[in-house]
């Protein structure tokens, strides 16, 4: 390198001014792109409970959590059995239905699936549980991808009973 | 460019020209000179001028009626339909407006895949263009969310959906573009001011369309270059001009067509149905004009993979100008690239077609065959076709077609005889 080449102090001084520039710049950036995401006010919101000494085994309700629809269902012995029957090798995302249920009898999942966000039908699809119209995901009576498009299980949301009658989501 | 530059006719319009010099664009609008030989495949370039304007005209005046939050949406365009005097009108026209500007981008579209539009000296006018379908696309789409039916509800949640597909970051993706844990409020209220915001955005992506299309000029059913200022071009104005209007007054009957006499038939009806987060439509579809996407995104059983090919079948297009290696622009000298055309656009609106029905049995397997020949069509045929296929001699000249046809020159003779006597014999 010839002398001429070689970086002067001016040269330095315009590097180290775009470089403060542009980190200045992307901290600039970061609240517009923030405050995008939910705000304290959505935050909020996370939990609710929910009364279920009415429902019927066979029955799912559906409350709103989050904006989301939660199904609480309460499972006959048979629905219980089969899903306690299936071997994991035949799932897609292998759980167990025991991981899925804490309490056998009341399966609690997000009723989103997991494709692409649509509300899936109960008592519908090839196994009788829960199938989803849009892009026709089936799922199992623990809520399992069975068939279709649908990388994942419909998702267990954080839930405790707070007494025999009332569960609280969140 | 050379072209005649502008002369001032007054000491004002040179005052003002030299400080400004929008008399000199204007004047080069005016004077641009034009292939005389462009077809009526040529005039979409105007009439989708025409639908954004429509589409930015009716729209900020249904902005002043329109309220963006989940509680008064869909009550809101029920007062427009209702109330606000004329709304129902300047609804429908924003409605079916959206509609005939992808009927008519997609006719420009195909016209550029025709007569190879896209080449060299004109690919950033095509990737240009490109962008602008995307974001035509994207306004269109989040339009469809603003009245808050269930169609508008359930493809918001499908369609944001999709970047949940996304390794890692895709959950923080949908929640960042929600502003929530779902679909709600601060989703329709930042998809009503994106969609303000676009269509701007694409005017301006317009002007540089035009201006890269100033730049080599028109291609044309030929697709020689032609000799400009010479009797091979027409000046912008009158000629073509008139022949755009011509064009889009029948366009106008078409489209108004719809507005009165049909204003719902390219909806949905569950979209007067106001949006249910509980209840999905057993048959949720998106506008027809996304439909050939949708199925390329159902064709392929992998939640990430659909979501790939599906942006992919629009990228591809950015990658076409080097893709179709063929020198020979117009589709009418190459027989095989020609026939090949003919089943994309068949391809194409097959997989529309698919993409309105379930996604199972024979419309799953006809979607995957059609995705896959969509891809093969791009990705293989038209580099190999570049290479080996055999194309017909181009004529020297544009007016060549027209007047190497045996005995026409002798016709115009005669018919110019009639009036000029013997002078004629040094036509042509």
């Amino acid at each position: 390198m010839s002398k001429k080449l070689m970086p002067k102090r001016r040269d330095f001084l315009f590097t180290a001014t775009y470089t403060i520039g542009a980190v200045g710049l992307v901290s600039a950036i970061w609240p517009l792109i923030d405050q995008m995401n939910p705000d304290s006010s959505v935050k909020a919101l996370s939990t609710t409970e929910v009364d279920i000494s009415a429902v019927e085994p066979g029955k799912t309700i559906t409350v709103l959590w989050r904006g989301k629809p939660i199904f609480i269902r309460r499972r006959t012995k048979q629905e219980i059995d089969e899903a306690a029957a299936v071997d994991l090798k035949d799932l897609k995302d292998p759980e167990k239905d025991s991981d899925r249920a804490k309490n056998p009898e009341w399966l609690v999942m997000i009723g989103v699936c997991t494709h692409l966000g649509c509300v899936p039908l109960d008592n519908k699809g090839e196994y009788n549980a829960w199938f989803c119209p849009c892009h026709g995901s089936h799922y199992d009576t623990s809520g399992r991808i069975r068939k279709g498009p649908a990388p994942t299980n419909l998702e267990i949301p954080k839930y405790e009973f707070v007494n025999n009658n009332i569960i609280k989501i969140g | 460019m050379s072209e005649e530059k502008y002369i001032p006719k007054s000491k004002l319009a040179e005052w003002f020209d030299s400080r400004l010099p929008l008399l000199s664009l204007s004047h080069h609008l005016k004077s641009y000179p034009t292939p005389k030989n462009l077809n009526y495949w040529w005039t979409f370039g105007g009439i989708l001028t025409f639908c954004l304007i429509t589409q930015i005209v009716t729209g900020v005046i249904l902005g002043m009626h329109y309220v963006a939050h989940t509680d008064h949406a869909f009550e809101s365009i029920e007062h427009i339909m209702r109330d606000v005097n004329y709304g129902w009108l300047l609804r429908y026209v924003h409605a079916n407006g959206a509609s005939m500007f992808f009927l008519a981008v997609y006719i420009h579209i195909f016209r550029g895949l025709f007569y190879g539009s896209y080449k060299a000296p004109r690919e950033i006018i095509w990737i240009i263009g490109v962008i602008i379908y995307l974001l035509m696309m994207a306004t269109a789409f989040m339009g469809y969310v603003l009245p808050w039916g269930q169609m508008s509800f359930w493809g918001a949640t499908v369609i944001t959906n999709l970047f949940s597909a996304i390794p890692l970051v895709g959950e923080s993706i949908t929640t960042w573009l929600w502003g929530g844990y779902s679909v709600g409020n601060p989703t329709l209220t930042r998809f009503y001011a994106l969609h303000y915001l676009l269509p701007f955005l694409i005017f301006g992506l317009i002007i540089l369309h035009i201006w890269a299309l100033h730049i080599p000029g028109n291609n044309n059913p030929i697709g020689i270059d032609v000799k400009k200022n010479s009797n091979e071009t027409m000046p912008f104005h009158p000629y073509m001009v008139m022949k755009d209007i011509t064009a889009l007054l029948v366009f106008i009957i078409i489209f108004f067509w719809f507005v009165f006499f049909a204003p719902n038939a390219l909806g949905h009806p569950d979209n007067y149905i106001e949006a249910n987060p509980l209840v999905t439509p057993t048959h949720i579809v998106p506008e027809w004009y996304l439909l050939p996407f949708y199925a390329i995104l159902r064709a392929i059983p992998s939640k990430l993979g659909g979501v790939i090919f599906m942006f992919a079948a629009i990228f591809v297009l950015v990658l076409l100008p080097w893709l179709d290696t063929s020198k020979v622009r117009s589709s009418i000298f190459r027989p095989i690239y020609r026939k090949f055309f003919w089943v994309l656009v068949a391809t194409v609106i097959l997989l529309g077609y698919l993409g309105a029905k379930p996604p199972e049995g024979i419309y799953l397997v006809l979607s995957r065959i059609a995705t896959a020949y969509y891809f093969i069509h791009f990705l293989i045929l038209l580099p190999v076709l570049g290479r080996y296929e055999k194309t017909d001699q181009l004529p020297m000249s544009i007016s060549d077609p027209v007047l190497d046809k045996p005995g026409l020159i002798d016709k115009f003779k005669k018919a110019a005889g009639k009036y000029e006597g013997d002078n004629v014999k040094s036509f042509k």
